[in-house]
């Protein structure tokens, strides 16, 4: 029972992952009609803004101590942080222990210039092209980010953890009457579920009681009436674009504890994304992040030991078969709508 | 397959001298091979003999590659007689006196393996053909290893290999053109096991999670044999796909398998990953059937240490060299990459090094650059002064054989590149292993080739 309560806990967690990404996928499909084979990278810049900032924050001088030695027997240079030096050891320690929370707030302004910039210099060129176009387009795109970032940051891991106060794991299991660490659960995993619970409900809000929701609501129902009642609709979707970066870019910058970002974060999140997306229902919103949820938690329980071991490789391949299942029975997805991709 | 410089004429003189050599394969020692064979593949003109680098430059272990190429450079620099020598001034043979190999200057051309195998192929097939390295070297994947190990005995030219740990390279695969200074899982396993005996005593349940490659299962055969063999019990094992990412859902049904150890046969990013999450897990600092839980890496590296960061804390594992050995050729080393680059070399870097100036020794010791001249120089070979201690190039195998550092990572590195402090020097003796071990017994090495 322990186990399953675990897994459940990481299909949730993984599947928070897979919703964020999602729901910025299906907004720029749903709005603008592009399919965004980029989206993951934004997915990864978002992760190499906690990562700059946490390199930024620990931006250091050297002083000699002149009591110990280097790897070369001369005298060790130690690095005092810029940040410590200007604001005191408590603030400075705290604004290098803090980074990510912060770069949460930093990551918003950039995603969002990021997305104004990719949208208006190079997929609206696009809008009107054949999907093959956008994928290669988007894709090229991705590759060209991706190695800028691995130019800049190198190939390997770099960690970027939590703040000291999230390290460690909850004892979920005496919540729920169990013997105590029967269920263990880190802290950072657990906050990461909240907050892409509370990114999800600020986007459907938003969608639900805004006027601009409202119409980029409609926008995504029937694009040409809503053009035809004076509407411009173009104007709301650069802005949905800079959401959707947003969305994508905040996954990011709070998956780096989980998983140290290198260059190839995005992509490896982006065929997966895309599965949930076509499994939730192409164009549909709570479909995204109901497929994410549903298949996140299938991968999660896939990976047990004993189910690979009953049945070999089906943690690989778990997500593409269930995929397959809907597709074959419902082939708009979970809640797709007539009409998406269909023309 | 068709090499740029191979005429008639050198088919014919090739074919003479191959005729020769295997109408009277014992004649010819040392020496004498100078004189007896020039036609093999890519002989180096009278003013400089290409080496080729094969590393991965892109990829997963592009930091990995990146350092062997700085230490492949270096490596070029001292036989050509420049900087401070570094090992040269160190190696029991003093045959190389920074005159180049056989008076040529050394040149280098570079490929990118991509930790790809095909890829790896395509670029070392590049640099024999179309540049005319006489050997090639390199590495940071046994798959890879494999591959090129295999290619160049095909091509005619030496492969000495990088950093390559599954003991397929000179087990199953071995080849009478290839060779290996860095260390294997068998000798993991051998060196790590009565360390582990001694920190977490005879009676524990291990849980492996296992890269689903060649290395990983070489990995985990080697230590389950030897934690079974001390009285541990093998509570299971998962293989978890290369580049998995996410390791939370192979991670949670440890803490309820009844296990108290976590065996993590993983490498590059994935051991980056797989033990950071164990950490968040809370596994390193929980407890089962009453003792302490504990984490092993058998595969340590301080570049992966870096990725891992604090989480490689008190985690137990094995390296083939690392720069704080005190020993005069390891110092030598390290003093000649830090002043060069500004950091230590990793474990990588130094094998590599030592593999290009092994490469040059044997060449100067035979008189002759042809690869069967060098294979002979190189089989049985009995060198010290290159960092971990007294080594022999076996010639039934061609591994080498030195002792083997068991290491821990530090509570309280002072620096980010003092992660890792040697908890023992495992003596040569001791993982040695018979020629006939069972995990090794299947490969041949066959005939060298000279090519050509």
């Amino acid at each position: 029972m322990e186990s399953i309560i675990l897994q459940l806990l990481n299909g949730l967690d993984k599947g928070s992952a897979y919703a964020l990404i999602a729901l910025g996928l299906t907004l720029i499909f749903g709005t603008l009609g592009v399919v965004n084979f980029a989206h993951g990278a934004l997915f990864m810049m978002g992760a190499f803004i906690a990562v700059t900032l946490n390199m930024l924050f620990g931006i250091s001088f050297e002083v000699e101590d002149p009591t110990r030695t280097d790897f070369l027997g001369n005298v060790m240079m130690v690095d005092t942080p810029y940040v410590v030096y200007w604001f005191g050891e408590g603030v400075g320690n705290w604004l290098i222990d803090w980074s990510v929370p912060i770069s949460v707030v930093v990551a918003i302004p950039v995603m969002a210039l990021i997305g104004i910039a990719m949208e208006r210099g190079l997929i609206r060129f696009f809008y009107k092209r054949p999907h093959a176009d956008q994928i290669l387009v988007t894709f090229g795109l991705a590759i060209v980010l991706q190695e800028i970032i691995k130019a800049f940051y190198g190939a390997n891991p770099i960690p970027t953890p939590a703040p000291e106060a999230f390290v460690g794991s909850f004892d979920v299991g005496q919540l729920l009457g169990f013997d105590p660490f029967a269920v263990m659960y880190p802290y950072w995993r657990l906050v990461y579920f909240f907050f892409a619970a509370l990114i999800i409900g600020l986007v459907f809000a938003f969608l639900q009681f805004t006027t601009f929701g409202m119409v980029v609501r409609a926008g995504m129902a029937d694009r040409e009436t809503v053009g035809l009642l004076g509407i411009d609709i173009d104007k709301r979707f650069v802005t949905m674009f800079a959401i959707a970066a947003i969305v994508a870019g905040l996954a990011g910058v709070m998956y780096t504890p989980i998983l140290s970002p290198n260059y190839h974060i995005g992509m490896d999140f982006l065929v997966l994304s895309f599965v949930v997306v076509v499994v939730g229902g192409m164009g549909s919103l709570p479909g995204a992040v109901a497929a994410g949820f549903l298949l996140g938690i299938l991968q999660s329980f896939a990976s047990m030991s004993w189910i690979i071991e009953l049945i070999p490789g089906i943690n690989q391949v778990v997500i593409y078969l269930v995929a397959i299942v809907i597709l074959l029975t419902r082939p708009r997805g979970l809640m797709g709508r007539k009409g998406v991709m269909e023309e | 397959m068709s090499f740029s410089k191979v005429s008639r004429r050198g088919v014919m003189k090739t074919g003479a001298a191959t005729g020769v050599a295997l109408a009277a394969p014992t004649l010819f020692t040392g020496a004498v091979w100078a004189d007896g064979h020039t036609g093999f593949t890519n002989a180096p003109g009278d003013s400089s003999v290409t080496l080729g680098f094969n590393v991965p430059q892109t990829g997963a272990y592009a930091d990995e590659g990146a350092d062997e190429l700085r230490a492949y450079q270096l490596a070029v620099q001292h036989l050509n007689g420049e900087g401070d020598g570094g090992m040269l001034n160190t190696f029991s043979e003093r045959n190389l006196d920074g005159t180049g190999i056989l008076g040529r200057r050394v040149e280098f051309v570079t490929g990118d393996t991509q930790t790809n195998s095909d890829a790896a192929r395509a670029s070392a097939r590049s640099m024999i053909e179309r540049d005319g390295a006489i050997m090639i070297t390199g590495g940071s994947s046994s798959g890879v290893a494999v591959a090129v190990q295999g290619l160049c005995q095909d091509a005619g030219v030496i492969f000495m290999a990088g950093l390559t740990h599954a003991n397929d390279t000179t087990g199953k695969d071995r080849r009478a053109n290839g060779f290996r200074h860095f260390f294997n899982t068998e000798m993991t396993g051998s060196a790590l096991a009565p360390i582990l005996e001694g920190l977490y005593g005879s009676d524990r349940r291990a849980y492996h999670l296992t890269a689903d490659y060649n290395w990983g299962w070489s990995q985990e055969r080697s230590i389950r044999t030897y934690t079974e063999n001390l009285g541990w019990e093998t509570v299971n094992s998962v293989l978890t796909p290369v580049g998995a990412g996410d390791f939370s859902s192979y991670l949670t049904p440890v803490a309820n398998s009844g296990a108290d150890v976590l065996i993590l046969n993983h490498y590059g990013g994935d051991m980056v990953n797989s033990l950071t999450q164990a950490v968040q897990f809370g596994l390193r600092d929980m407890q089962a059937n009453g003792k302490d839980f504990a984490v092993v890496v058998p595969l340590f590296s301080r570049l992966m240490a870096q990725g891992a960061g604090s989480a490689i804390a008190n985690i137990h594992g094995s390296t083939n060299w690392h720069w704080s050995l005190p020993d005069e050729g390891s110092q030598a080393f390290t003093r000649s990459f830090g002043t060069a680059y500004g950091f230590p070399p990793s474990q990588a870097a130094h094998t590599c090094y030592v593999q290009t100036l092994l490469y040059a020794d044997a060449v100067t010791r035979a008189g002759s650059f042809n690869p069967c001249a060098v294979v002979e120089a190189l089989e049985g070979f009995e060198f010290d002064g290159l960092g971990n201690g007294p080594t022999l190039y076996r010639a039934e195998d061609h591994q080498c054989f030195k002792d083997v550092l068991v290491v821990r990572g530090k509570e309280n590195p002072d620096n980010e590149y003092d992660l890792l402090e040697i908890v023992e020097v495992t003596a040569r003796d001791q993982v040695t292993y018979a020629v006939d071990h069972p995990d090794f017994v299947e490969g041949q090495l066959g005939s060298c080739n000279p090519g050509a």
